[in-house]
This record gives structure tokens, C-alpha cells and sequence, in this order.
């Protein structure tokens, strides 16, 4: 009887595995998507229609150690998923050989609505990202060409570019727009924060009401809502460090623009430690008490960081408390775990 | 008397036949090939990849060219009645490359006529440098035959470079040795304006022999290109206090010699 009973339960299980696999494979592919919350993306979707294939050889690649010039590093050792795609625990990544940059590896989240990237702003198209960390010294130290003759030798690759692209022929710009669907794709907006905004039926505690109040009060300057960032570049007074990073100087060669960097999103923050282009802080405590007795007047400093004669924010325990626990409603966990976003 | 009748008569017709060749002959509604010749110098000798030795107006010493390549694009032509003809920009944009021949002498479709001078840019404008990535082909190419002269890490072609070896460059720790890198670009930023080093150069033809563009035949207009004029014309370099010249303020002042007799036109072959 009791053997029966299981047998009967192991069947059961069977089916409802092979029901849930089925499920999994028949979903449909679902491009490109704007939450209700977010204005319209940036990304021009007008030249890189977004397609299953596209978007799935866009994510091979992006695990792919073939990028690098000895196939060792992908786009993923430094962007990792479960940490918002940024590199925990390294203020500024190793790459190749061990070398070491000298920025903080950022996000690859919601980057359809940045209207530039790298910390300094020099790459103002996301189709042409990728060509950045594969000729950098420090980070893959290829370059394109070699990657390209190196995915044509491949028994793989022709094929996938052709599913994707309608024939086998390996091209830069295919391969560009492969990596641009891929990390367009990566839309964050499933938080806590978002679901009160949509209205889905969350609500925010006493304290990150409180918190949310103070960060429109204090913080909403830079980091606006609902990307949490205004994509400006700004010098926010960090002591400059010994490596002496200009930051946006290097880019624009305007000297207003010395030691400005661009304002982050604050959105899967307590997973995308260490903070600042150089990572120097490891916590959010860190960072918070740098904005409150921390900032120095530097050249550039911004306007916002030097009000009514004081420098910085000022933040009691008790507003550090609560903010964080408002910035902890910009976590979201159904993002760091997507598996459409990660190695398969 | 009669001898003198048919000399009149025969001077007569080959002026009418001079006339016939300078003014009815042309068709502009047809067109030709022009081609035109960038042949690379240095002061008054060729230019010797890796090997040629030179000396700057400066008196730096060059002790090897080890590469030279520019953009040259946006292409047009006046001809001698005023009408100026402009290259389609798909067709517009050259890379020369010192060592590869195939890039020396781009060559266009013009209407017939008789031309009195050229412009081009010495770099690519700010449209082909904000342009989407599908767009930039053959030599724009960023994955490809641009892939060297383009900086990954603040968008935009690179113009202009040129590198080499001399004895001023300063001993950087080891770095380098005694190489010299003058990479120059910089379109004028897409959002936010930096520096605009994008160069239109004109050329009159007139002085060494205008191009008679004709179907049929193949013209040729040969540019001299001197490298050493780099170095001075609007600004004298010193490589010893700027060996190394790329995404830099530094970099208006070399820019601003591609315009002080760089390029000149030496002869034309009709």
C-alpha cells in the first residue's frame, strides 16, 4: 500500500516536472518592455529590433571568455548577476592577468535609459559599450578583429548568427547589436519601490515612508526618480586620491568638468557594493556618513553639496535609518535572479 | 598672298578647335573618374616607413616613422564656371594608410568639366562619428579597418596618427622607450561640446594644372603630403614637451598646422 502511495506520488511529481519544464519552454519570448513607472528608453530599439535570437547570442556572448585575448575574462567576471552585474567585494576590478583598473566596475541595469556610459561618460552609445573593455590593457585586452576571426573559427557561432541575424557571416556590427539587445534587455524594475509607485498592492512601512521623505529632501537632487539617477556629471567631494582621476575632465577637456563623475542609480543598492568610481567605501554606512561629515571642497564640488554654508548633507542617526530602509525598497531580487539574464 | 591666306585660315581653325576643346567639350550631365593622390612626404624626400630619418622645423630629430594613417572625407569639387560638385557621403570617406598603396589615391565620379580647386576634411564630421553602428562601413568600420584609429573609451574617430621614434622624446619610466604617439581626433562632442579638431581643407589646382575631367579617361590630381609640416606652420612642436598627444588640450595646436600648407597640390595628370 504505502509503496504504491509513493509510486503513485513519484508519478505525480514526474508530471508536474514535466508540466513545469513545458511551461518553461513554451513561454513566449517577450522583447523589450516599459514599465508603467519609467519614461520612454533612450535606446534607439528603432535599429536593433530585439529578437530572441539576437538577445540570446547577445547573452553567449556576454559569458563568453572569448572576448578576452586569452580567454580568460568575460563580460560577466565582472558583472555578475546576483550583484546587479557589478564586480562585490573589488573596488576596482582585476581584468586580464590580474591587472587592475582604476574604476569600479558598474551596473549593467536599465542601461536603456542611460543617456551615457562608463563613470566618465566617454561612450554615448550603448551599441558601441562593448568595444571599450575589450581593447582596454587592464580589462580583456583584444581587439575586435581578432575577437571576431576568433567567433568565425568557432563551430558554434556562425550558426547562432544566423539564427539571429538571418546568415552565418560574423560582423562587427552584428555582433555590436547582439551585445546591445542583450544588456538592454536587463531591466530592473520589479522592487518594492516600483510595486508601491504601480500601485500592485505594497506599501511602504512607517520608516520608509520616512525615509522616502528625507531622500526627496536631500538626495532627489541627483538621483532622481524613477532610474534613481539624472545622468549628470557631478563632483560630489570625495578626497581626490593618489591616482588623481580627473573623471569627465578626460573626456570633455573642460576644466569645470575636473573630478565630476556621473550620479549613479541608487536602485539594487545594497547589492552593488563597494561604492564611488574608485569603490572606496564597502558599506552603505560608509557612504552615508561621507555625504554627512565627509565631503570636501574640492574644485567643481556641486552646488548641492555646499548649501547655506555647510558642506555636505547633514544626516542624524536617525535619517540614516531611515533612509536606508527606503533604500533597501529599491532592491530587486526577482532581477538578480532572472534566469533569462544569466550563463545558461 | 596665298600663303599667307591659308596660314590665317589654318591659325583660324585651331583657334576654333582650342575653343571647341576648353568650352563645348565638357558634358556635366556625364560623368568621370577623378582620382586624387595623397602621396605622403617629408620636407623634400618621400616618406620612409621605419626607415627614413628627419628633423622637425623644431631640429628634433625623427629617427623612424613607424605608422601614419589619416581620414580624409566630404569631398568636393569647383569647377571653373563656379559649380561645385559634391561627393555622395556614402562614397565620401578614406582612410590612408602609409605602407598599404590601395589607399593612396581615392578616386571619384564627377560631372565632365575642368575643375579650379577641391575640399576635403582632414577627419570625420560629427554626423559619420554619432552615426549608428549598422551605417559605418568599409572604412568606417569601427570593428574593422577603423578599429585602430577610433577610441573605444570616449566615442569618436580618431583623425590623424602618426608615430615614430626620436631621441627628444623623454625617458617616460620605461615606458615607451624613446616613441612618440600624436593621435589626434575630437569631433566636437555629441552632447556636451569639447574640442572641435575636424579640418576642411582647400586647394586651388589652378596653379599647377587644373583638372580636365573627361569620360574615357582617367584624371589624376597628386596632393603632397608633408608630415614634417605637423610640426609647425601655426604652432612649432617640441617633441621633447609633447611626445605623447592624443585626447588632449594639446592637441588644437597640432591640428591647427594640418592647415598651414600640409597638403599641397604638386601636378595634375589630365
Amino acid at each position: 500500500m504505502s509503496i504504491k502511495r509513493n509510486t503513485i506520488i513519484a508519478i505525480i511529481f514526474f508530471l508536474v516536472g514535466i508540466y513545469a519544464c513545458k511551461k518553461e519552454i513554451d513561454a513566449p519570448f517577450v522583447g523589450f518592455l516599459q514599465p508603467a513607472n519609467f519614461p520612454a528608453p533612450v535606446y534607439h530599439f528603432s535599429t536593433n529590433n530585439v529578437t530572441q535570437a539576437g538577445f540570446e547570442l547577445g547573452r553567449k556572448l556576454f559569458y563568453d571568455p572569448i572576448l578576452s585575448h586569452n580567454n580568460t575574462i568575460s563580460c560577466g567576471s565582472c558583472h555578475i548577476q546576483t550583484s546587479a552585474f557589478v564586480h562585490p567585494g573589488h573596488s576596482v576590478s582585476h581584468g586580464i592577468y590580474d591587472r587592475l583598473g582604476k574604476r569600479n566596475s558598474p551596473p549593467i541595469m536599465n542601461l536603456a535609459w542611460s543617456t551615457s556610459f562608463m563613470w566618465d561618460g566617454g561612450i554615448f552609445d550603448l551599441d558601441l559599450q562593448p568595444l571599450a573593455p575589450i581593447a582596454n590593457h587592464v580589462e580583456m585586452d583584444d581587439t575586435i578583429g581578432n575577437v571576431l576571426a576568433k567567433l568565425y573559427k568557432t563551430t558554434t557561432y556562425p550558426a547562432l548568427f544566423q539564427k539571429a541575424f538571418g546568415t552565418p557571416e560574423i560582423t562587427g556590427t552584428r555582433f555590436l547589436k547582439a551585445m546591445a539587445q542583450f544588456m538592454a534587455m536587463c531591466v530592473s524594475s520589479h522592487s518594492k519601490y516600483d510595486s508601491v509607485m504601480r500601485s500592485e498592492g505594497a506599501a511602504f512601512t512607517a520608516t520608509e515612508k520616512a525615509g522616502y521623505t528625507l531622500f526627496q529632501q536631500k538626495c532627489a537632487g541627483c538621483h532622481k526618480e524613477p532610474l534613481f539617477t539624472d545622468y549628470s556629471f557631478r563632483n560630489n567631494g570625495l578626497p581626490v586620491s593618489g591616482l588623481n582621476d580627473e573623471g569627465r575632465y578626460l573626456v570633455t577637456l573642460d576644466s569645470a568638468d575636473r573630478y565630476k563623475f556621473k550620479v549613479p542609480s541608487l536602485r539594487n543598492i545594497f547589492y552593488t557594493e563597494p561604492y564611488m568610481h574608485d569603490g572606496r567605501f564597502f558599506d552603505l554606512d560608509g557612504v552615508l556618513e561621507f555625504y554627512n561629515s565627509g565631503v570636501r571642497n574640492t574644485p567643481n564640488l556641486d552646488p548641492l553639496l555646499q548649501q547655506n554654508g555647510r558642506l555636505g548633507i547633514s544626516l542624524s542617526a536617525d535619517d540614516k535609518t531611515k533612509l536606508l530602509a527606503f533604500l533597501k525598497t529599491l532592491s530587486d531580487r526577482s532581477f538578480l535572479l532572472d534566469k533569462r539574464f544569466s550563463e545558461q | 598672298m596665298k600663303r599667307i591666306f591659308l596660314l590665317i585660315i589654318t591659325a583660324s581653325l585651331f583657334f576654333v578647335s582650342c575653343k571647341k576643346d576648353s568650352t563645348t567639350s565638357f558634358n556635366s550631365s556625364v560623368k568621370a573618374e577623378l582620382s586624387v593622390e595623397f602621396d605622403n612626404v617629408a620636407g623634400s624626400q618621400d616618406l620612409q616607413l621605419n626607415t627614413g630619418k628627419y628633423k622637425t622645423a623644431n631640429g628634433d630629430s625623427i629617427t623612424s616613422i613607424t605608422k601614419l594613417k589619416y581620414f580624409v572625407s566630404n569631398f568636393s569639387f569647383t569647377n571653373v564656371n563656379g559649380t561645385v560638385y559634391t561627393v555622395p557621403q556614402d562614397s565620401s570617406y578614406h582612410l590612408v594608410v602609409e605602407g598599404d598603396s590601395s589607399t593612396y589615391e581615392p578616386s571619384f565620379d564627377i560631372p565632365e568639366g575642368e575643375y579650379k580647386s577641391v575640399t576635403f576634411v582632414l577627419g570625420v564630421d560629427s554626423v559619420r562619428n554619432t552615426l549608428d553602428a549598422s551605417k559605418r562601413t568599409g572604412d568606417l568600420d569601427v570593428t574593422g579597418a577603423a578599429a585602430d584609429m577610433y577610441w573605444t573609451w570616449n566615442s569618436g574617430y580618431i583623425f590623424y596618427k602618426l608615430e615614430g621614434t626620436s631621441p627628444q622624446v623623454p625617458s617616460m619610466g620605461g615606458m615607451g622607450g624613446n616613441s612618440f604617439y600624436y593621435h589626434i581626433g575630437l569631433f566636437g562632442g555629441k552632447t556636451t561640446p569639447t574640442i572641435n579638431n575636424i579640418k576642411t581643407i582647400t586647394l586651388d589646382l589652378t596653379a599647377r594644372g587644373a583638372p580636365k575631367v573627361k569620360a574615357g579617361k582617367e584624371t589624376n590630381i597628386h596632393l603632397m603630403v608633408d608630415v614634417l609640416k605637423m610640426f609647425s606652420g601655426a604652432n612649432t612642436v617640441s617633441i621633447a614637451a609633447h611626445p605623447m598627444v592624443m585626447t588632449d588640450a594639446y592637441s588644437a595646436n597640432i591640428a591647427a598646422n594640418f592647415t598651414s600648407g600640409m597638403f599641397r597640390h604638386d601636378h595634375t595628370e589630365n
